[in-house]
C-alpha cells in the first residue's frame, strides 16, 4: 500500500499555494521535456536553454513570441467567458476563420476607404462574423437541444472549406499564377505596427479587449449572472436567471473574440487571406484558457507561454536538429502536467501513519 | 613601448580574426513545408540537403513542418539573423515572406522553390516534373487494362493541374483510350484521407493510381487491391512492392550542391532556374518487375529525346476537356503559360476546382 492517501481540503488551496503548484507542474514538464531530449541523444540542458533563448531570450524573440500571442490570446479570451458559463466552445477555430473571412470582405469591397474607417468597419465586420458563427450552435442548443461541443466543432469544418472555397474562387488574386490567395490588401486595411518594434497594434486591442472582459466579469450584473450560472445551473435557474439567454450572449462573445482574432492575423500579419492563415490558433487557445483557469490576466501570461514554445522550437530544430513534432509534445506536457497539479487545488496528500 | 605591444597584439588578434572568418564555414538553411520523415516532397529535399551537408566546409540546417505566411517570414528571419549564408525556401508560400527577408539581408543568398518572384539577392528554382510526369503516364497508358486512371491530386493549383495534363498526355500518347479520373483530396499530406481517395478511384474501376501528395496511402489502397500504383516524390515502392510500376521523382543533390559552390566562389547570381530530366533534377524510379520490356525501352527511348532538349509535351494540338483546341497545332507553351496552367487537357474526368 502506498504510504500516502488523498485528502480532501477543507478550504480550497488560497493563491500562493496554487502559483506554488503551477510552478512546480511547470518545471516538471520541463524536466520530462529535458528526459526526452536526453533519450534522443540531444544535451538536455542546452536544449532546454535554447528553446527559451528562442523564445525570449533576445528582443527579437521575444517580440516574435508576443507577435504569435495575440490571436492566440484573443481567441483563448473568447472561449474563457464561454467556459465560464460552463459551455463549451471549442470551434474558435472556425469563428477566427468567419472573422478573417468578415473583415477581407470589408478590405477588398471598400480598399479605397481611409484609414479611419476601414479598419473599425473591419473589425466590426469579423465580430459580426465570427459571433455569427457562435450564435448558431448556441440557437442549435436551445432549438434542437444539439450539444454545442459537437456543433462548435464541426463548424470548424465548415468555416475552413467555405474560407477555402473563397479563396480558391471568388476571392483568388488574378495576379497569384492560380494560388489560392486573395489580392494584398491596400494601406488603409492594415494594422501598422508599434513605433520602430515589429509588434503590431493588435497588443492594444488585447489589453483593452481583455480589460473589457476583466470589467464584464467583475462589475456588471450579467458578468455575475454568467459566474452565478456557471457555478450552478439549477441554482441559477431555481433564482430566475434568464440562463438561455445567458448561452446565447457568452457564446456570441465569444464567438466575436475570435473573429477580432482572424481580422487581426488577416490584416495585421498576412496583409490578405490565404489557407495558410489556419494555423490551430483556436484549438490551442482552448488549452490556454484552462492553463490560465480562465483569468484573462493569467490568459495573457498562458498565450505568451505558449506562443513563445512554438517560437522556441524553431531554434530547437535550426540549432540541435530536433524535429518540429517536439513542440507538439512540450505542449501537450506542460497542460498534462499542469492540469494534473490542478488536483492540489482541492485535494492533500497525508502520510499514512505506521500502524 | 606598452602601447604599441597592445597595439601589435591587436593587429595580430584582428588579422588571425580575417583568416578565420575567410575560413569560417558556409551555412545552409533550409525551410520545409512538411516533416521531412515523409517519404515525400520535404524528405526529397531533405536528401538533397545531405548532398549539401557531405561537401567540406560547409554546415547545413532546416526547419520542418513551417505553416506559409507569417511563421515562414519568422524562420527565415531567424536564418538571416543566426549567420546563414545560403537559405532555400521549398514551398509556393514561402516567396512574399523571403522577399520581405531578402530585402533586409543583401549579403545573403535566397532561394525560393516554385515561384516567380525574383530580387537582386533572390532567386527562384524548380523542376520539370512534368516531364517525368509524363513519362510515368505512358509506363500507366500501357499497364491499365480498363483504361480508366486514378489519379489522386492535392490542391488546385497550376503545379499539380501541369502533373495531371502530363501525366495523361503520356498515357495517351501509347494508349488512346485511356482516361484520368482525379480527385482532389486539399491535403499534402494526411495518409487516412489519400489512402481513401484513392479507394474511390478503386470502386470507379482505376486500375492504376497515381498522387501527387507526399505519403504512401494511395499506394497502399493500390496494394492492398491488387492494381497498380504510380509513386511520387521518391521511389516508394517500398511501400507497395507488387503494386509500384514507377514515380516521377526529385533529386535535388546536384542543384543544391551546384548553388552553394558557386554562393562559396561569390559567382552566384539570382536566376530563374527550371531544370528537368537534362540536368538530372527530376527523374523516374526504377522499373517495378512486372512492367515489360517493351514498355520499358519505349519510355526509356522517349526519356533520353527529353533530356536532349526534345521536350514537346505540351506542344499542340492539345485540347481542353470540352475537345476545343487550346494549344494550336505545332505551337509550344511557353513557361510562363504553364506555370499558370489552370485547365485540363482531353481526357481527364473531374474540375479543376
Amino acid at each position: 500500500m502506498l504510504p500516502m492517501r488523498v485528502a480532501k481540503r477543507q478550504e480550497p488551496l488560497g493563491y500562493w499555494g496554487s502559483c506554488v503548484v503551477l510552478s512546480v507542474a511547470l518545471l516538471l514538464s520541463l524536466l520530462l521535456s529535458a528526459g526526452m531530449l536526453a533519450i534522443r541523444g540531444t544535451p538536455p540542458l542546452e536544449g532546454i536553454l535554447t528553446l527559451f533563448r528562442g523564445a525570449f531570450g533576445s528582443p527579437w524573440a521575444l517580440e516574435d513570441s508576443i507577435l504569435k500571442a495575440i490571436p492566440i490570446y484573443l481567441c483563448a479570451l473568447g472561449v474563457a467567458v464561454a467556459f465560464r458559463l460552463k459551455i463549451w466552445n471549442i470551434g474558435a477555430e472556425g469563428q477566427f476563420a468567419l472573422g478573417a473571412i468578415g473583415a477581407t470582405w470589408v478590405a477588398l469591397s471598400f480598399p479605397d476607404w481611409p484609414k479611419f474607417a476601414l479598419l473599425p468597419a473591419m473589425a466590426a465586420m469579423a465580430c459580426l462574423c465570427g459571433g455569427f458563427w457562435g450564435l448558431i450552435p448556441a440557437l442549435l442548443r436551445q432549438k434542437f437541444r444539439a450539444n454545442e461541443i459537437i456543433v462548435t466543432l464541426m463548424l470548424n469544418y465548415v468555416a475552413i472549406l467555405f474560407l477555402d472555397y473563397l479563396v480558391y474562387g471568388v476571392w483568388k488574386d488574378p495576379a497569384s499564377f492560380g494560388f489560392p490567395m486573395t489580392p494584398v490588401f491596400t494601406d488603409g486595411a492594415i494594422v501598422g505596427k508599434i513605433g520602430t518594434s515589429s509588434i503590431n497594434w493588435g497588443l492594444a486591442h488585447c489589453i483593452l479587449l481583455g480589460l473589457v472582459i476583466w470589467v464584464f466579469f467583475r462589475f456588471t450584473r450579467l458578468g455575475f449572472e454568467v459566474k452565478a450560472s456557471g457555478d450552478n445551473v439549477r441554482a441559477a435557474r431555481y433564482a430566475g436567471l434568464p440562463y438561455n439567454r445567458l448561452v446565447v450572449l457568452v457564446l456570441v462573445i465569444s464567438g466575436a473574440l475570435a473573429g477580432w482574432a482572424g481580422f487581426l492575423e488577416a490584416s495585421a500579419t498576412v496583409h490578405r487571406l490565404q489557407p495558410s492563415i489556419m494555423v490551430g490558433y483556436g484549438y490551442t487557445a482552448i488549452v490556454v484558457a484552462w492553463l490560465a483557469r480562465l483569468n484573462p490576466l493569467a490568459i495573457g501570461f498562458a498565450a505568451l507561454l505558449l506562443a513563445g514554445l512554438r517560437v522556441g522550437v524553431e531554434s530547437l530544430q535550426l540549432d540541435l536538429q530536433v524535429p518540429a513534432a517536439f513542440g507538439g509534445i512540450i505542449e501537450g506536457l506542460v497542460l498534462l502536467t499542469v492540469l494534473a497539479g490542478g488536483l492540489f487545488t482541492h485535494y492533500r496528500l497525508v502520510w499514512r501513519r505506521p500502524g | 613601448m606598452k602601447v604599441l605591444q597592445v597595439l601589435a597584439v591587436l593587429l595580430l588578434l584582428v588579422m588571425a580574426g580575417t583568416v578565420q572568418a575567410a575560413e569560417k564555414e558556409l551555412k545552409v538553411g533550409f525551410v520545409y513545408v512538411s516533416p521531412i520523415g515523409d517519404a515525400g516532397y520535404s524528405y526529397a529535399h531533405d536528401v538533397g540537403r545531405q548532398a549539401v551537408e557531405a561537401l567540406d566546409g560547409v554546415t547545413t540546417s532546416y526547419v520542418e513542418s513551417v505553416p506559409e505566411g507569417p511563421d515562414a517570414e519568422r524562420v527565415m528571419l531567424n536564418m538571416a539573423r543566426k549567420g546563414f549564408d545560403v537559405i532555400f525556401a521549398t514551398s509556393f508560400g514561402y516567396m512574399d515572406p523571403m522577399l520581405k527577408v531578402a530585402k533586409q539581408f543583401p549579403d545573403i543568398a535566397f532561394l525560393h522553390c516554385s515561384g516567380f518572384k525574383m530580387a537582386e539577392n533572390m532567386g527562384n528554382y524548380f523542376g520539370r516534373m512534368y516531364q517525368a510526369r509524363y513519362l510515368s503516364g505512358m509506363v500507366a497508358g500501357a499497364m491499365t487494362k480498363s483504361n480508366i486512371l486514378g489519379y489522386a491530386a492535392a490542391f488546385p493549383i497550376p503545379e499539380v493541374i501541369r502533373g495531371i495534363n502530363a501525366f495523361t498526355l503520356g498515357a495517351q500518347a501509347v494508349n488512346p483510350e485511356a482516361t484520368v479520373r482525379v480527385v482532389w483530396t486539399k491535403t499534402w499530406y494526411d495518409p487516412a484521407t489519400e489512402k481513401e481517395a484513392a479507394k474511390s478511384l478503386l470502386d470507379v474501376g482505376a486500375d492504376v493510381i497515381a498522387q501527387h501528395q507526399d505519403s504512401p496511402g494511395p499506394q497502399e489502397a493500390a496494394e492492398e487491391k491488387g492494381v497498380y500504383s504510380i509513386g511520387y516524390n521518391s521511389d516508394m515502392a517500398p511501400f507497395a512492392p507488387k503494386a509500384h510500376l514507377t514515380a516521377p521523382i526529385w533529386k535535388w543533390g546536384p542543384y543544391y550542391v551546384k548553388v552553394v559552390e558557386e554562393v562559396r566562389q561569390g559567382n552566384w547570381k539570382p536566376e530563374s532556374a527550371w531544370p528537368g530530366l537534362a540536368e538530372g533534377i527530376v527523374d523516374l524510379a526504377p522499373f517495378g518487375a512486372m512492367v515489360p520490356q517493351d514498355v520499358r525501352d519505349r519510355v526509356t527511348a522517349k526519356k533520353a529525346e527529353i533530356a536532349a532538349g526534345k521536350d514537346t509535351i505540351f506542344t499542340g494540338p492539345i485540347f481542353d476537356q470540352s475537345g476545343a483546341v487550346k494549344v494550336a497545332e505545332g505551337v509550344a507553351m511557353t513557361d510562363a503559360e504553364m506555370l499558370s496552367m489552370s485547365w485540363f487537357v482531353k481526357g481527364v474526368v473531374g474540375t479543376t476546382e
